[in-house]
């Protein structure tokens, strides 16, 4: 190559070196490289030290329930399980989504409590999670992470982050300090809208007669390319039973052990129900219910019909990321679903990336256990 | 003469397009996991754009190959020829990997690696968590190293064209230049 080609001797028609240029030149140096480093590391979020990002936010999870090797930094206890979608075909009249086309689709899932403790006691007010993955044709996919609640806590990626540590429990009594959640209520009064929402939708008696909520909008586009906002939700297609809050069965893991049991003696099965948006409903307002007249599409039934302790291939492996979408299903102006996208992310980097232990909620186990009875 | 002498109008124009692009997608990276709010819109542009660097990189590595560089300017030492050569080399390699790596640990993380709309890529490799981590952990570390080739190769270049004055930019700019003398 020419540059190790022996150089030409010096040619002196360089301009005149002046000490003046020589520092000009220099500062514009020391200039870019400082614009550059210092450009790249705002962009980075490593200032302000207060800026709300993904890592500080797993970290919040970290600081409110202690670090969990191998574990989600929310809804870390929970046990995967499997089964299918039955798609009846109405659905396609809002999306052209191939999950929606008769038939029926795999599913592998997740039940899951809120908050970071992997082993918490079962308690009915805990929310209750289901989260959902879609294998579909050609590599798409679907995921969907759902709760028991009616309507979201929390309008804000910033007022989900206030309410965590106003809500944390404090050492003594258990419960969250009073005067701290009721300044977080006066400066969010959507939360507290949305709380009294969730009074009036006490818990079920378990995972298997809870209803799940993607809570979020979407919009979903059909075949003839028309969009409309669309929140989806699961509902048990069997009776449902309110909790006995008064006497909660014993046992660390009970809704869980319920659900193993109910799972033993029959699939649990949950109607798909599509409700569509009209325009001026909230899009951008998890805390916000639709009018309860809204059309609402049964799109089809979930059957689960198998559950497993969390192990290497199944659901433990899987980020129910919201984003994750097929074709026909978009995401809506929601600021929560950029947010949950990237907070599950991180946690699922930090824990992907930790040694594993085995999950308090083991199937084997709480089956052998319900044969002796 | 060594100072007029400039790179291929192809080599110019990749030089100069994919200087805005890599720049643009560390900034974006760094962005798109530092900003929950940001984060889906700038993750939809940061993977179709990682694999048109790819693209990119692969046609301009063979267009390096296939014509000679105008030579470096006379008064350049060795070990600043060396310097350059490893430097330019280094970027190389960086603008390859970084994308394929990116391509990878979306692969094992078990995702589907959408571009745009309809258009996805195959999986590199197998669903694996602890291998999606350290290929998680590899593409932010090579970034920062690439960001830091990248400011060093643009302040020696300022460096010489600023402080030694010895035109090397200037074999890829695209002004006329004119001979001295």
């Amino acid at each position: 190559m020419s540059e190790g080609a022996t150089p030409p001797p010096v040619t002196p028609h360089r301009p005149e070196l002046s000490r003046r240029s020589a520092l000009l030149g220099l500062a514009a140096i020391g200039g870019v490289g400082t614009a550059g480093i210092g450009g790249l590391a705002y962009a980075g979020g490593r200032f302000p030290a207060d800026r709300l990002t993904p890592a500080r936010f797993a970290d919040r999870f970290e600081q409110v329930y202690g670090k969990h090797a191998g574990f989600r930094r929310n809804h870390a206890k929970g046990v995967s399980a499997s089964g299918y979608f039955t798609a009846n075909g109405a659905g396609a009249a809002v999306s052209r989504a191939t999950v929606f086309v008769p038939g029926r689709t795999p599913v592998t899932g997740r039940f899951s409590l809120s908050g970071g403790l992997p082993d918490a006691p079962d308690a009915a007010p805990t929310v209750r999670g289901l989260g959902l993955l879609f294998p579909l044709p050609d590599g798409e996919q679907w995921r969907t992470a759902m709760i028991n609640l009616p309507v979201f806590l929390d309008r804000t990626p910033q007022g989900f982050y206030a309410r965590m540590l106003a809500a944390q429990p404090l050492p003594g009594t258990g419960k969250p300090d009073p005067e701290k959640m009721a300044a977080f209520l006066a400066e969010h009064p959507e939360t507290a809208k949305a709380m009294a929402v969730v009074k009036r939708h006490p818990p079920t008696s378990g995972f298997d007669d809870s209803t799940y909520n993607a809570l979020n909008a979407f919009r979903c586009t059909n075949e003839a390319g028309d969009t409309v906002p669309v929140r989806w939700a699961l509902k048990p297609a069997g009776p449902v039973r309110p909790a006995d809050t008064n006497a909660p069965p014993p046992g660390r893991d009970h809704l869980f052990d319920a659900l193993i049991a109910k799972v033993a003696q029959n699939p649990l099965r949950w109607r798909l129900l599509l409700t569509v948006g009209r325009p001026g409903d909230p899009t951008d307002d998890a805390t916000a219910p639709w009018p309860g007249d809204r059309r609402t599409i049964d799109a089809g039934t979930l059957t689960i019909d198998s559950v497993q302790t969390e192990a290497a291939g199944n659901a433990r492996d899987v980020n129910f990321d919201p984003l994750i979408l097929p074709d026909g299903i978009a995401a809506s102006d929601d600021p929560l679903l950029s947010a949950r996208s990237a907070v599950y992310s991180q946690s699922f980097t930090r824990r992907a990336g930790e040694p594993k232990t085995s999950s308090p909620v083991d199937v084997a186990k709480a089956q052998q256990t319900q044969k002796g009875q | 003469m060594s100072g007029t002498e400039k790179f291929g109008v192809l080599a110019r124009v990749l030089h100069w397009g994919m200087a805005v692009m890599v720049v643009a997608m560390l900034f974006i990276g760094a962005a798109m996991v530092a900003s929950p709010t940001a984060y889906d819109a700038l993750q939809d542009v940061h993977r179709p754009l990682g694999m048109l660097i790819l693209v990119f990189t692969v046609v301009r590595f063979v267009n390096r190959l296939r014509h000679r560089p105008p030579t470096l300017p006379p008064a350049m030492g060795r070990w600043e020829r060396v310097a350059a050569k490893g430097s330019e080399y280094l970027l190389y390699a960086l603008m390859f990997t970084l994308p394929l790596i990116g391509w990878g640990m979306l692969s094992a993380a078990g995702y589907p690696i959408v571009l745009y709309g309809p258009l996805r890529l195959p999986g590199l490799l197998p669903s694996d968590p602890a291998l999606y981590a350290m290929l998680r952990q590899a593409h932010t570390v090579l970034a920062y190293l690439l960001f830091a080739a990248f400011l060093t190769h643009a302040c020696a270049v300022l460096f010489h064209t600023l402080v030694l004055r010895d035109r090397l930019l200037g074999r890829m700019g695209f002004r006329m230049t004119f001979r001295r003398g």
